[in-house]
């Protein structure tokens, strides 16, 4: 935390040496631009097709939409947020992420706080098996969570929970089952992270007359949001992605988030290529608006620890 | 305003101790200093009375208070880390605030202290910056102040000046000075660094392997040391040692080295006399070889030496003398005037001050006379 802000910079350069760094940077360059439109193009694809009419997309390839951008149509997005329960799904996927990944950082943060700075007995041991979960595979666990949950369920009246408050075909069922996937790796990243901040600001703040729950809330917290930020969108996307844990604990359509809904769509229109795509990018586009929103936290996230802050 | 008191403490990590069984008391409005090697325990002492380490052995007494078991926060102590460890994300203003936001005190009474601290310590203007754009002397100060706002019963400070640039340690230094006259509080301040150590304390503990060597006032560190650690510990360059033997010299008890004999002050006769025989270290201090013979010193403590290196640092040198026609034990540093000539290869008698040498028990390291 010591560190002062240095800023670099390079002695002015004439103009034949700007000439000759560009010539040395140009092949980094052409390859990070042609890395990048490999990898984007089908997502353009997907795109592009997605507002062509249906006729259109079995005839032609989708460049060809390019020529003639008028010819576009928001009908594929009508047909599948009215008519294919889409709409309701976005719904569901935002029901079961945003709870799903919120139990996770929350318990996380406390578990990581413990054992990077608490003094208790098997600290190590325990840490250590926490992240030894990382290694067992998610497969193995389905079935033992299937019957656990079928003898677990618990039925209830509120129409928000749609229909049940545990077990299979409930959203507190799978927001426990995601946190429990996601929390072992999520407790080793915040566990390095917090266990990298330097000892003597904890020090000082208990001096200060601070208790642990306000180390926490007002040291801890703040100082971690890089990595509480990458760890929120690891989470998010994985939940959101998944489809596994939803075909396998969600039996009631009426609560299936995108992932299911669009696999669904596939089995019983694997021609309506139009309605698959625009489903698709309305599963995309969330992942996306959450990562250009958090993106300069996700780097920073990801270095922190190699370099200390 | 409190007095602190250690009784027989002692601190073991695994099977080794850090801190050994130390009793020392420091009255209110001292300012103490603990100082030795790194690894003698200084920290950990500081840390046990901050009550971040717990103690194995002993008692620590805050005031009147007995506070073995009372947790860090609630012992009305402030501490300045040698990291500084501001809270990073928080402005000046809130590092100074934070402590007393904790103890509830009113915001109008918070700005009140945190101005008059800042009025202090010359941070009016910083209040609003975040730590990451201050420079190491203006972190520096922030620390203090944000130990100081709260009114502690003690201030401890673990090797604080430790990472700033010479010139500005200098500077802080007198300005710890002033700020313990102006506070009137006690405080205890951790430092390897023997300068800081004689300049600033009232009294200074030398710890040495966990053991408290000699606690004292810096002249009698300087002037008694009680052994040989403390000896050589206190005082840059320091002392020259010599291993010699207690041996009677024209009826005068002297200390032998090699084929010299070395007198004492005749105030310490007696008490070398009651050790004739006895395998000793001659200690004597650079500043107190010198080439001109000192009044009423003996003769026989001239040494035949020639320089070896010299050292200008400008209003003094220190010069490195190999002995000449003596045995190679007889190396040693002398401190003289800058004004002065010399040369390496030069040939010179030097004069060990009689009434400024010391003598050790070669075994136990305690100072005989």
């Amino acid at each position: 935390m010591a560190q002062e802000d240095i800023s670099v910079q390079g002695p002015h350069l004439g103009g034949v040496e700007a000439v000759r760094q560009l010539f040395s940077r140009l092949p980094v360059h052409v390859a990070v631009i042609g890395i990048v439109i490999v990898w984007s193009i089908p997502t353009i694809a997907l795109l592009v097709s997605s507002f062509r009419d249906p006729g259109a997309v079995i005839t032609s390839g989708w460049w060809n939409a390019l020529r003639d951008p008028l010819d576009l149509t928001l009908e594929n997005y009508n047909t599948v947020l009215s008519q294919r329960g889409m709409a309701r799904s976005f719904a569901n996927s935002l029901i079961i992420s945003i709870p799903a990944t919120l139990l996770v950082i929350l318990i996380a943060a406390f578990a990581a706080y413990a054992f990077a700075w608490m003094e208790f007995p098997a600290r190590n041991a325990l840490f250590l098996i926490t992240v030894a979960l990382l290694v067992v595979p998610l497969q193995m666990t389905l079935i033992p969570v299937l019957r656990l949950y079928t003898n677990l369920t618990v039925e209830t009246e509120l129409p928000v929970l749609g229909g049940r408050m545990f077990g299979t075909s409930s959203y507190p069922g799978i927001w426990l089952a995601h946190a429990a996937y996601g929390l072992p790796f999520a407790v080793y990243l915040l566990r390095n992270f917090f266990g990298s901040l330097p000892r003597d600001l904890f020090e000082s703040a208990y001096l200060d007359g601070a208790s642990d729950r306000l180390v926490f809330f007002r040291i801890v917290l703040p100082l971690s949001m890089p990595a509480i930020a990458a760890l929120t969108i690891f989470q998010f996307l994985w939940v959101w992605n998944d489809l596994l844990i939803a075909l396998i604990l969600l039996g009631d359509p009426d609560l299936a988030p995108m992932t299911l809904t669009i696999t669904n769509l596939v089995s019983s229109f694997g021609t309506a290529y139009q309605l698959l795509t625009a489903a698709a990018f309305i599963s995309m586009a969330l992942p996306l608006v959450v990562f250009f929103a958090l993106q300069r936290y996700f780097v920073q996230g990801i270095l922190a620890g190699a370099v200390k802050g | 305003m409190a007095s602190v008191r250690l009784e027989r403490v002692t601190k073991r990590f695994g099977a080794a101790s850090a801190v050994d069984d130390i009793s020392l008391e420091v009255p209110d409005k001292e300012f103490l200093v603990l100082v030795g090697p790194s690894g003698c325990g200084k920290s950990t002492l500081l840390r046990m009375l901050a009550g971040l380490e717990r103690v194995s052995e002993g008692r620590i007494y805050i005031g009147d208070r007995l506070v073995n078991e009372v947790p860090a926060k609630d012992r009305d102590i402030a501490m300045v880390f040698q990291s500084y460890a501001l809270y990073p994300h928080m402005s000046v203003y809130e590092n100074l605030a934070f402590g007393l936001s904790l103890r509830k005190m009113s915001k109008s009474e918070i700005r009140d202290r945190v101005s008059a601290v800042a009025g202090i310590l010359e941070i009016a203007d910083l209040l609003d910056r975040k730590p990451r754009a201050l420079s190491g002397g203006q972190r520096q100060r922030v620390a203090l102040g944000r130990a100081i706002v709260r009114e502690p019963a003690a201030f401890l400070m673990d090797e604080p000046l430790s990472n700033l640039d010479a010139k500005l340690r200098v500077q802080m230094r007198a300005e710890l000075i002033r700020l313990h006259e102006r506070l009137k509080t006690t405080f205890i301040y951790v430092t390897h660094d023997q300068v800081e150590a004689m300049t600033m304390g009232n009294r200074i503990a030398v710890l040495n392997s966990g053991v408290l060597q000699q606690l004292d006032t810096p002249q009698n560190l300087y002037r008694n040391p009680a052994n040989l650690f403390v000896a050589g510990f206190i005082g840059s360059p320091s002392m020259n040692f010599f291993d010699g033997e207690i041996v009677q010299s024209d009826g005068h008890p002297a200390c032998r080295v090699d084929d010299l004999v070395l007198g004492v002050d005749p105030a310490r006769e007696a008490a070398l006399g009651t050790h004739l025989g006895a395998q000793v270290v001659f200690g004597i201090r650079p500043e107190h070889s010198s080439d001109e013979r000192p009044a009423g010193s003996a003769e026989q403590n001239a040494v035949r030496s020639k320089i070896d290196v010299v050292e200008h640092l400008g209003n003094e040198m220190l010069v490195y003398f190999l002995p000449v026609g003596h045995s190679e034990k007889l190396t040693f540093i002398a401190r003289m005037s800058g004004e002065r000539q010399a040369r390496p290869g030069d040939e010179l008698d030097i004069y060990f001050d009689a009434a400024r040498a010391h003598v050790f028990d070669r075994e136990t390291g305690r100072a005989i006379a």
